[in-house]
This record gives C-alpha cells, structure tokens and sequence, in this order.
C-alpha cells in the first residue's frame, strides 16, 4: 500500500493551506463577514513565491536559512505521521520522538533566524516562543505515552489505528493534544494570527522581516505545521482501522482536519487571548491533563 | 595493550621535556602537543579494537605497594571512555597551540603543557586502573593536574578561589570512594577490582551504591553536588575547559557505572533515585545556563544538564535491570553511555567556540557581544553544530543518543508494572523539559552571540581565529554529523559496552535500537535531501531578480542602534520568571525619575541554590564549630608538647588495660 | 455503572485540577457547585440497584445544598465583599497544578495500600480521586491567602469525605454524612458572616493579615 500514503501525504501537501482558509471563514461567519475567500492562503502563498526579496543588512546566511530549514523539517514531519489508518511512508517504533524533534529543529531555526535581524520585537517573539514550546513538548510526549501504553505499541502508525476514542483516558489526551496543537500552531488563546501589533504576538512577530520567496516557505510550513498536528489529534478521535477502505478512511481525516479548523475558528471567535502570563499555565494544565491521562492508563 | 603503554609514556615524556624546556614557549608546546598526538593516536589503536571486537586485554606488573598492584584492563566499557578522551585531548592540544600562545610573554607555558599532558594520561590510567591504589592515585593525579590547569591565570583573584573550591569538591568526593572501595574489598587479600565480591548483602550495597552516588557524583557533577563545576570550568583556559566538561567529569560516569557493575542486579530504588537526581540535574542545570550572562559559565552549567540526562539514561537502565527487562536495561545504559562520547565531542566544540570568541573580543559577557556570525563564519558555523548537537536536535548526534534513552523509558512505561512505570514517564517529561530548555538556552547562546549587531567595540573589533584553532572545531562538528548519520552503526558499538555492565551480552536488544536508528537515519537523509531541493528551489526563485538590502524592519523606528536589540538578559526573563519559585534571581534596577530620561541601569543575578542554599550554611557551621575548638590552638610550643604528652600517655593507658 | 462512576471520579480530580488553577473566585464557586451536583448523582448511581426513598432524599438533599446553597451563600459573600480574585496566594497556579498532579500520584499509592476500602468502593479509581479531593481542599484551605478560598477548601474537604463515605457504605454514613453537612454547612455560614465582617471592618479579605489582630 505505498500509493496509500503517498496520495495521502499529496492529500497533505495540496489541502494543508485549506485550513487556514476554513478557520477564517469560521471566524467571519461568526463576526457577520463575508471573510476573505476560501483559497486565500493560496493566494498569498503564490503572490509571495512571484516576488522579490528584501533583506536586512543586519543578517546573514543563518536569517535565508530559517525558512529553508523549516520548511524541509515540515515536510519530514508530513511523512511520519499516519492518515487515515493507512501506515506513514516513515513509520517505525519511535517516530513520535523523531516527529517532535524535528519541529523542534524547525523551531530552533525559526528562532535564529528571528534573532539574526537584531531587532527587539522578533526577539521578544522568539523569547516567548521557546518558553512555550519547551513547556508543551512533555504535555505532547506523556500525553502520547499515555495512548501509547493504552495500544502497548510506540509508532504512530500502530498507535492511531488502536485507539479507540471512547475512554476517558483518551478524552483526556485529546483534550491536552489540542491545547498543544492550539500553542503550536501560535492560535488564540496563546497568540493571536491577526493583530499586527508586534508587543502581543508570538510566532507572527518572528517573521516580521522575511518576505517574497523566504516568507512563502513560511506561510507554507505554518499551514503544513497546522496540518500534521491536526493529524495527530483526528487520527486519534476519528476511527481508522488499518485495511483496505483506506482512501474512505483518508477522506474521513480530510473531513475531520476542515472540522477540527472549524472547531479552532470557533474558539477564535468566542475567546480572548490570554494573558501571557497565564499562558504557561494554561500548558502547565495540558501536561498535568496528560499526567492524569497516562495515571489512568497505568492503573 | 603494549600500544596504550608507549603512547602514554609518550605523552609523559612530552609533558617532561616540555617542562624541561619551559622557558621557550615555542619548544615547549611543540613537545606538549606533538607528544600529545603522537600517543594518542597510537594508544588509540587498542582502544578501538576492543570497542570493535569487544576483548578485554590485561597488563599485570608488579608493584611494590601494599594492597596495590599495576594492573590495567582495557575492556570494552573503559575502552568506551578512553575514545572520546584521546580524540578531545588531541583537538584540545591543538587548538591550544594557538590559543595558549597569547599568553606566551606572560606564563611559561611548559608548566600548562605538563600538567595538560600528565591530565590527559590520569584520566586514561583512571579507566584502566583495575587496582583501588592504583586507580585512587591516578584519580588524584588526575584533579591535581586539573587544578594546577585551572589556576592558570592564577594572578586573578577570582581564578584563585575558583581553583581551591574546585580542589575541596574534589577531596570531599575522594572521601566517599575510600570507605566505599574498603566495603567492596573487605574480606579479600587484595584491593584488585577482580576480586570485588558481587555477594554484598543490601544495605551494604546500598550503602556502596549511595557513597560512589556522591564520590563519584561530585566529579561528575550532579546535583546538587556541582557547585565547583560552574566555578572551576570557566575560570580554565578554553581547551582545558573543553577537556575538564567534555571528558574529564565523564571519569565520575565510569566510576559509577565500574561500581554497578561490581555490585551485580540493582534493587528498584536505585534506579528511580538515579532518574530523580538525573531529572533534578537536568531541569536545573539547563535553568541555571539561561539564567547566566557568562559564555563559558552558561557552557559549564549545560554540563551540568548533560551529566543529568546520561544519569537518567543510566537510571533508566537500572530500573529495567532490577525488572529484568533486558530491552530497557540495555537501551538505557547504551544511550547513557552513547550520551558521554556525544556530550564530550559537542560541549568540547562548545567551549573551543567559546575560547575562539574569547581568543578575538576578549570578553565572555553575552550581552556584550553580537554579530559575530560575519567577523568569525567558521566558529560560528562550528558553534551552531554544536549548540544543535547539544540540544539533542536531529541530525545530530545528541538526538542519537537521547532518543535510545526516551526508548528505553518508552518501552518500560508501556509495558513494566505502574510502580516502576511512573518513573520512566517522569523520565520521558523531564528529558522532554530539558531538551525544550535547553533548545531556548542555546538559540540564547547562538543567537545573542553571534547573530544581531555587534553590541560593542570587542564584538566590532572582532577577527576570526588561526588555522589551527579552526581546525579541531570542524573536525569535531564533522564527527557530530557523522555520528549523527550513522546512528545504527555506532549503537551497535554500545552492545560489548553495555555487556561488561549487565554482565551478559545483550546483542539482540542493542539490534533492535539498530533498526530504529536505521530509520532515523533514512529520516535525516530524506530531510538533507529535501532541504538541498528547497535551498535549490529558491536559489532558482530569486536569481534574476533585484534583492534589496535594508535596515531591519522595527514598525516605521527609523533610526534603530545596537542597543536597541534583545539581549540575552530579557531573552531569557521570561523563564526565569516563570521559576523564579527556584531560581530566586535578584534583579537590580535603577531608573531615575528625573523630568529628562538619564542613564538607567538593570542588573540581575541568579545565585545558585547549591551553593547559597545547602554550602554556605554547613560550612559557616562547620567553620564556627572549629573556631571553638581554636582554644586549643594556644601558640606556645610547650603547650603543644604538653598535648603531644597527655596523648602518649592516654594511648599508653589504653593499650595497658 | 462502574463506568459512570469512573467518570464521575475523572470529573471529580478534573474539577480538582481546575479549582487549582483558577484564580476567578467567580469561577471557583461555579466548580464547586458543579463538584455538589457531582456529589449528588454519586449517591444515585453508586446504588442504582437497591433505590430506596432515604437515598433519593439523601441525593437530593446533597445535590440542593453543595449544588445550589452554598454557592448561593459564597456567592453572596463575594458579591458583598466585592472581592473577584485572589491576590497573591502563597503558592503560584502553576506549582499548584504541579502538585494537584503529585498528589493524584501519592493517593493513588495511598489507595492501592488500603485495598479493603477500594474493594468496597467497586472502582478502583473511587479512594484516590476521593483522597485527592480531600488533599486539594486542605491544599486549598493552606495555599491561599483569600477567606473565601479557604471556605471552598473545606467544602472540597468535606465532598472527599462524602465520596468514600458514600460509595463504600451506605446505610451508616447517613447521621455521620448529616454531621458533617451541618459542620460545613454551620462553617460556610459562619464564614460567610465572617467574610462579611472582615471585609466591613478591614477592606479586604486577606485571612493572613488577621493575625494582625493579636495584640
């Protein structure tokens, strides 16, 4: 079945900027808006590869890196995660470890490339974002440790076919995953994706300063980064047994990611963003959820 | 076996004669460093075969001390630790050729390379002694020679007091391993470690086990028993410091592991004690790094962490060697010891970085300097290897090493019963905070350092360095790739290794963790590729067209200037404000409130927990104890004789009764 | 059942968690109240199969006075005082919710060590969700500075004792529970005459600067 999870990772690679487009629409019906079109993050993605570059004389190799490194570690990351019951073209015991490394080597890497401009504001931004990250990674690991003794296996490939949503202990770690994905992928309650006041954002303000090709890589990788850990946590609620009806089961997970966008447009719309200092703590809360989550499997 | 003997007499005789010929420095060092290559690289060609083949070979020799004997062995498991310790030893030696070189009209410089050379072949005796006497002599020689490298720049009041804190912290280790090595020995005619019975009852082992936790803890740095580790590191010249944090500590991990091994099938609370202090070392000491404005201070605390993950892996070891589950033994104690040579080659690229940025502005403050990505490329390049590597990012080789150790615990959390359970899912979180933390300490590092607009004249002013200071750098961050890539051969490596622990040859599990590797590195080939064709893709995208060169976007502020920049101070603020329950760091801010906005100031400090909190106050008890009992210390000589009598005479009564 | 129960538990050491991590005194009475009704349904559930009309009294009487009075009187309390949030309680939320965690973990050994009472209970999960309700109000009631809080605290205490009261033995625990309730109930009234007091006379609620009080 290696056609499977090559159509699935093209299913990734075409739809993933999809989402955005679903989240802002969710947000503008909520606000009475039309809202920009549905395909809106394709367009800005392709406006930005047809146009020029502008750097900072402040940079350096390291500020063209980021968004390359990025962009490649996403993309990694797209072909170790399961789809629809069908096994990842990477999938070995372990590769949820390697999943949440190299999000980590694109996050080490946007960082720099933020620092590299020297200016404060990406900074700040950069900052803010290795703090929370290095919270969520144990609320993401114990939470995945948790389904992981629940199906006694540790590939993705094999956890997500066995687990069966309808424990408590796996609504739990759905519930603690989400937050993650929220924090991840810089979503309010954590960061808000549309102020353009620098002071109160998060991942937005590290690419304050890239542009043309660089900052298409970026938009791309985000919507990807959107994608995979929404994977994670569909792959977990929605049934995907392993067998032959798997385009079904792919298009079942294309359906739950649109409606997991819809579900973050609504929290968009009905929530403020957090405090920041109320933000570790409501990471804090993600990882004691999956504590408990992996407590309960244990007994 | 021969091999290892000549190649350390070599270094000796190079160490002597550059002793002998101290006054010319370029004599000297050209004995110290040649002697220092040449024996290396032939003392390790028995090294590798034993990692390769896994023998074990001896040299038994006759020596006339009691209880001791000259006997070496070089088995698998010290073979292990005597590799990275002649591969670093070589780069530091040549680095040093240059580095130490500034310093050539001030130091006789073939004092350092004796000590340097008599430092590299203790730490080697220290992993083939197979003799207590013998080991215990090579271990002091071993913190002698360290200190004397320490007080290098002994002129400086702070290089003085950071080499006697070292010296004590040493001495109070050694005073745990004497009772420990007589318990091991009592009831046996000989000290060798041969003989050591594996029949000990349990609290006896227990009590064996706790005092090599502290003795050899101390060395390796745990906490909280590292307090002389951020202080000595530091105050030594670079390559000593890469010598001292990469390899050096490395011998406490020997000495524990040496000890398990002698003490036979662990109880449960070894293991989850081990991956307590392991966690706590970690956490903390990647905490204490962000909190530091000091280069090589920050480099001396991620040692700190690093010791605390290899002590989690062997935890995690232990745990799965007292459930008898073979999978998570092996794994844990492979990816622990896999940690050693990995932390040795990052961090001793680490601190040759950090002498190279020192080398050229002549300051370790981060907040001072910046930018140095353009005036130095190589070191920076090197540097960020290394600060990748460290924070265990594929594809790298810290990511080889910590994930056999998240393996290991993944394989026990899901399978071994809850009680042995919730510790290796602690593991897995606290590995998972470090491995965050440490991410955000080194994107400080690397970021404030080299990147941005030189803060200051030293960073403007900077060049980059020589030849031959480039030269280890690059060979060390190519072995941190090639470990990287090769992760399922390397671990295989770890199968005779891990044998000498656990007693019997675990080759099956080791095969598996081979398997995953393979993956990982399949993974890391396919990114390589992928990042190759966007590099291309981009290229392709922006040629032809006009690419503009600017200021720094920061919302309209036309005029932006390099203090305006983030500094490493407020990078990390909101860490520490977060921790602050354990950090305790103490700000200084001066505003003035004057109409007209003058120079403010802000300064904070985070003092360590270790030493504040638990040194201080039993050393100030303990030194106003003996001041009480200064009254004996009258100063007049027939008092003393008086004692000396009333001695005698008590020791004469008691003999009689 | 024992699954609706185990969930009722999950609720309970969630509801735990969150009366942790809140600062909103609001918020607080509003999960306090929600852990009442739990309470209530507990009785109901627990014995679904022997239902006798004592037990519906009891389910109703508990579910009415932790669902509905005390957070009617709390909320008062509040209002009157016009106090919203606690202020600098002497442990942070975070290290709160870290040791909500740790203490799930050292009730969940705790329970495995008096299996008598776990097999009465039917689920495994009942003695230390309950045991961790009962350390989160004592938490509570030592952690914070706020009075109010520290009434919630007792009322948390008191649902512990409920829950292992009520799922292991019917038919004694009736006049005991009873005790208990009028304590509380007897301690939120006069704590809410209290908070009242306070407030009047010192402008705050801060029970830790009561000891100013003594000479």
């Amino acid at each position: 079945m290696e056609i499977a999870s090559i159509i699935n990772i093209g299913l990734g690679l075409i739809l993933a900027p999809l989402l955005q487009g679903v989240i802002n629409k969710t947000k503008a019906s909520f606000a009475g808006r039309t809202g920009p079109p549905l395909m809106q993050a394709y367009f800005d993605i392709i406006k930005q590869l047809k146009k020029s570059a502008v750097y900072s004389k402040t940079t350096s190799w390291i500020f063209k890196a980021g968004p390359v490194v990025s962009l490649a570690a996403v993309l990694l990351a797209l072909a170790i995660v399961p789809m629809g019951g069908q096994a990842a073209p990477l999938a070995f015991p372990g590769d949820l470890l390697l999943l949440a490394y190299i999000l980590g080597l694109m996050r080490f890497f946007t960082v720099i490339a933020a620092l590299d401009t020297g200016s404060s504001f990406e900074g700040m931004g950069a900052s803010r974002e290795v703090l929370y990250s290095a919270l969520a990674e144990p609320a993401l690991l114990i939470g995945l440790g948790a389904i992981a003794r629940e199906t006694k296996t540790i590939s993705l490939s094999q956890i997500m076919p066995r687990a069966h949503f309808f424990s408590p202990e796996i609504v739990l770690v759905v519930a603690a995953l989400l937050i993650v994905f929220l924090c991840e992928n810089a979503r309010i309650p954590f960061d808000d994706p549309n102020t353009h006041l620098e002071l109160t954002m998060i991942h937005e303000v590290m690419v304050l300063d890239h542009s043309g090709p660089d900052f298409a890589f970026i938009l791309y990788s985000s919507s990807l980064k959107l994608w995979v850990l929404g994977l994670l946590i569909i792959g977990i609620i929605f049934p995907s047994p392993a067998g032959s009806f798997w385009l079904l089961y792919s298009m079942i997970s294309v359906f739950g990611l649109l409606l997991l966008a819809v579900v973050v447009g609504i929290i968009e719309s009905t929530m403020a963003r957090l405090r920041l200092a109320r933000i570790p703590q409501l990471i804090i809360a993600a990882g004691s959820l999956s504590a408990f989550a992996f407590i309960l499997v244990m007994r | 076996m021969s091999f290892i003997l000549i190649g350390l007499s070599v270094i000796i005789a190079g160490g002597l004669l550059a002793l002998i010929f101290c006054r010319n420095s370029q004599l000297s060092t050209l004995f110290g460093v040649g002697a220092t290559l040449v024996g290396c690289l032939m003392a390790i060609i028995p090294v590798l075969k034993s990692i390769f083949y896994g023998n074990a070979e001896t040299i038994h020799l006759v020596w006339d001390m009691p209880y001791g004997s000259f006997f070496l062995k070089l088995d698998p498991l010290s073979a292990f630790f005597i590799l990275p310790i002649f591969v670093l030893s070589m780069m530091a030696a040549v680095y040093g050729k240059e580095y130490l070189m500034a310093y050539r009209d001030e130091k006789w410089l073939g004092i350092s390379w004796f000590f340097f050379n008599l430092l590299v072949v203790s730490m080697a005796m220290v992993c083939l002694a197979n003799n207590t006497i013998l080991f215990l002599i090579a271990w002091e020689i071993m913190a002698l020679s360290s200190f004397f490298l320490v007080a290098f720049e002994y002129e400086k009041n702070d290089v003085r007091k950071a080499s006697w804190i070292y010296m004590v912290a040493s001495y109070l280790g050694t005073a745990c391993l004497l009772p420990m090595f007589l318990i091991l020995g009592a009831g046996s005619h000989s000290l060798d470690f041969d003989v050591f019975s594996k029949s000990l009852s349990p609290s006896m082992a227990g009590i064996c086990f706790i005092l090599a936790l502290v003795g050899f803890g101390t060395k390796a740095g745990i906490m909280p028993f590292h307090v002389w580790l951020p202080i000595a590191h530091p105050a030594a010249p670079s390559p000593v410091s890469a010598l001292m944090s990469g390899v050096m500590i490395k011998t406490g991990i020997y000495g524990l592991v040496r000890i398990l091994s002698f003490l036979g099938a662990p109880p449960l609370w070894w293991g989850w004690l081990l991956v307590a202090i392991g966690i706590v070392s970690g956490v903390f000491g990647v905490l204490y790094a962000l909190a530091q404005h000091d280069l090589k201070r920050l480099l001396a605390y991620h040692s700190v962490e690093n010791i605390g993950i290899i002590v989690t892996g062997l935890g995690v070891g232990v745990i799965g060697w007292s459930a008898n589950m073979p999978v998570v033994a092996a794994l844990g104690f492979a990816g622990g010891l896999l940690h050693v040579v990995n932390h040795a080659l990052f961090k001793g690229l680490l601190f040759l970085g950090a002498g190279s940025v020192f080398h050229n502005t002549h300051t370790l403050k981060i907040d001072h300097l910046g930018g140095l990505v353009k005036k130095m490329p190589f070191t920076a390049l090197s540097f960020l290897i290394g600060a990748i590597a460290i924070s265990g990012l594929p594809p790298l080789n810290g990511f080889i090493s910590e994930f056999v150790i998240y393996m290991a615990s993944f394989q026990g959390a899901i399978e071994m019963s809850p009680n042995a359970a919730i510790f290796l899912i602690s593991a897995i979180a606290g590995l998972a905070l470090i491995g965050g933390l440490a991410a955000a300490c080194f994107t400080k590092a690397f970021g404030i350092v080299f990147l941005g607009e030189p803060r200051g004249s030293a960073a403007r002013n900077a060049r980059e360095s020589g030849f031959w200071m480039i030269i280890p750098m690059m060979i060390l961050s190519i072995v941190c790739i090639v470990i990287g890539l090769t992760g399922p051969f390397v671990i295989r490596m770890m199968s005779p290794v891990t044998g000498v622990i656990l007693g019997s040859i675990h080759s099956g599990e080791i095969q598996t963790a081979s398997n995953w590797l393979g993956y990982i590195t399949m993974g890391s080939l396919v990114f390589i590729v992928i990042l190759a064709a966007i590099a291309g893709l981009r290229h392709l995208l922006l040629s032809g067209r006009p690419v503009e060169n600017v200021l720094t976007w920061d919302c309209g502020y036309a005029a932006p200037t390099a203090q305006m920049q983030y500094t490493a101070s407020s990078f990390a603020q909101p860490v520490l404000e977060l921790f602050k329950f354990f950090l305790r760091t103490k700000n200084n801010i001066t505003i003035s409130d004057a109409y007209f906005p003058s120079a403010s100031k802000f300064e904070s400090h985070t003092p360590d927990i270790g030493s504040d909190g638990i040194y201080k106050p039993i050393i100030r008890t303990t030194t106003n104890f003996f001041r009480q009992l200064k009254i004996v210390q009258e100063g007049r000589i027939h008092l003393y004789v008086l004692y000396l009598v009333v001695t005698l005479l008590i020791l004469l009564f008691w003999n009689m009764r | 059942m024992d699954s609706t129960i185990e969930i009722i538990m999950i609720l309970l050491v969630l509801s735990d968690m969150a009366l942790l991590g809140l600062s909103r005194l609001r918020a607080c009475i509003s999960i306090v109240s929600f852990q009442g009704m739990l309470m209530g349904l507990l009785v109901l559930i627990a014995h679904s199969s022997s239902m006798t009309p004592r037990l519906i009294i009891i389910a109703a009487v508990s579910f009415m006075i932790k669902g509905f009075v005390f957070p009617y009187l709390l909320r008062r309390g509040i209002r009157e005082a016009g106090t919203q949030h606690e202020s600098e309680p002497f442990v942070g939320y975070i290290m709160s919710i870290i040791s909500g965690v740790v203490m799930l973990g050292i009730s969940l050994w705790l329970g495995e060590k008096l299996p008598l009472l776990a097999a009465l209970s039917g689920s495994s999960l009942v003695i230390p969700a309950a045991l961790t309700t009962l350390f989160t109000g004592l938490f509570l009631i030592v952690a914070r500075r706020n009075a109010l809080n520290q009434c919630l605290g007792y009322i948390i205490l008191e649902n512990g004792i409920y829950t292992v009261g009520v799922v292991s033995v019917v038919e004694i625990p009736f006049l005991v529970e009873l005790g208990i309730m009028l304590d509380v109930f007897v301690a939120v009234f006069v704590m809410g005459i209290a908070i009242y007091n306070i407030n009047r006379e010192f402008d705050h609620l801060d029970s830790d600067r009561l000891n100013n009080l003594k000479g």
